[in-house]
């Protein structure tokens, strides 16, 4: 999977974040945090999931428990997606 | 002991989404069973069921409200809204803590759970969506209230399966009667047209292929309904002394368990539930008017519940009024004794009794006064609401014209 671009990977995230809470994407920024878009603990849990779904990734849950903001998220989601592309699938090398 | 006055009324079901909308087709005998909006690939052999078709949920939630609230909680929380706003109740300071909240439901949510099936054993997906547990749990639609209301006192669930609601409503009664808490919501809801609960029912060969016929001797099974019921249950001194309009009593609840056969129905249970109910509310059974029977419409129900009320009422039997309004809401199952205790305090509020729609034929072994078809005006004290569940677990309440 070819690395997404930052900008790309962020309003991604946005997208999944807007269309998780029922809100519109033009309402969320990066520099949104959790509390200021009303997102609980159990919303919290529904957008990792849907995260997940989207980018095909594995979110550990002490990864969950620190996120705090749009941007976490985005990072988070970016280090994930990191890791993924450095595993170097068998017989490709 | 208190009395328990009822000074709130709420309903959803296939006749309507307000208690106003559904008497008018209860108190004119008009049918909402009517083809079922997916009759299944390959078709159920039943294709008629009592949808809640003109519910729409976006009316009453947000769209993230919807996300947690599975189609049987929003029945439960919608029901019990138009009932609250009738009592003209607000639950702040110690009512908040002296009401209780008793809802019933058979299965609870289980859109959620056969889509979480459907991914783990259909698409071979291990990943199920993270809203299955608090969708699913049957006490959502209690819990629901509860958040919305600010209701803190004691908040549960029954699910005893077709009795689940007439429990509710007997366990809420009481309550108050003991001073328990001053005020409770009681009732039930179902939302059973899921693909998994349709193909569990045609399964167990009870469902109508056309639509049922309570009492009737070409009866051949009951129909599937979905909706919601709730009652203001309240003290009568509280709701006097507030000057809320009392709109009918509960006096009299009695249960009882068969321990006979897990499915098949007998006549010693539910006759000692109707005992139990009569005499706990000190109502002779020639001073009952109306029952509205359980009436399912399946050839054993019928003609068990026939001979369980010849036992208890004898010769009072024949001036009783009975009808089962199932003929027209369908078979709600765990909001059948919700729906129905709303259907017969409106028959003793209104001295008219909805009837038995869909009625062809007499039949011997269901010789009781069975007001088919036509409603029928009569001056009605005490009524009695029977439910009798799988499981051989019965529930009568006994009211009273207020």
């Amino acid at each position: 999977m070819p690395e997404i671009p930052e900008p790309d990977l962020a309003a991604k995230v946005i997208q999944v974040i807007a269309q998780t809470q029922r809100i519109p994407a033009e309402s969320i920024s990066l520099d949104s945090t959790f509390e200021q878009l009303k997102i609980d603990s159990l919303d919290g849990i529904n957008i990792v999931f849907a995260l997940e779904n989207e980018f095909n990734i594995s979110i550990p849950d002490d990864g969950v428990q620190n996120l705090r903001s749009v941007r976490d998220t985005v990072n988070g989601v970016a280090s994930l997606l990191k890791q993924k592309s450095e595993v170097v699938p068998p017989g490709v090398a | 002991m208190n009395r328990v006055a009822v000074t709130g009324l709420g309903l959803v079901c296939a006749l309507g989404n307000t208690v106003a909308e559904s008497w008018d087709s209860l108190s004119s005998g008009v049918c909402g069973i009517r083809p079922l909006q997916d009759g299944g690939n390959p078709a159920y052999k039943f294709q008629k069921g009592a949808e809640a078709s003109s519910f729409n949920p976006s009316d009453h939630f947000t769209e993230k409200e919807l996300v947690m609230l599975e189609r049987f909680a929003q029945f439960a929380a919608v029901s019990a809204r138009e009932a609250v706003k009738q009592s003209g109740l607000t639950f702040d300071g110690e009512l908040g803590d002296k009401t209780a909240i008793i809802a019933g439901s058979s299965v609870g949510g289980q859109f959620a759970e056969e889509e979480g099936y459907q991914r783990l054993y259909k698409d071979g997906n291990p990943r199920v969506a993270p809203l299955t547990i608090p969708r699913t749990m049957a006490n959502a639609g209690a819990s629901r209230i509860s958040l919305e209301f600010g209701i803190h006192g004691p908040v549960y669930t029954v699910a005893t399966a077709c009795s689940s609601s007439n429990h509710t409503i007997g366990q809420a009664f009481g309550m108050i009667r003991g001073g328990q808490v001053i005020a409770a919501i009681a009732g039930g809801s179902e939302a059973v047209f899921s693909e998994g609960l349709l193909r569990a029912w045609e399964a167990m060969r009870v469902v109508s292929p056309d639509v049922c016929r309570p009492f009737s001797a070409d009866r051949n099974g009951l129909s599937l309904g979905e909706g919601g019921g709730m009652l203001v249950l309240e003290d009568w001194e509280h709701a006097r002394k507030r000057g809320a309009e009392i709109l009918g009593e509960v006096v009299g609840f009695g249960m009882s368990s068969d321990a006979f056969h897990i499915t098949q129905p007998c006549i010693d249970g539910p006759a000692k539930a109707m005992r139990w109910a009569l005499a706990d509310g000190g109502v002779a059974p020639d001073q009952v008017n109306y029952i509205n029977a359980h009436g399912t419409g399946t050839a054993a129900n019928d003609s068990t519940e026939t001979a369980a009320i010849r036992t208890v009422f004898g010769e009072a039997a024949d001036s009783c009024l009975v009808s089962s309004t199932k003929s027209m809401h369908g078979h709600t199952l765990g909001a059948a004794g919700a729906v129905e205790a709303v259907a017969t305090l409106l028959a003793l509020r209104h001295g008219l009794v909805p009837p038995t729609a869909n009625f062809r034929t007499p039949d011997p072994a269901c010789n009781l006064n069975i007001v088919a078809n036509e409603p029928r005006e009569a001056n009605l004290m005490f009524a009695m609401s029977n439910t009798f569940a799988f499981g051989g677990l019965n529930a009568t309440l006994v009211m009273k014209k207020a």
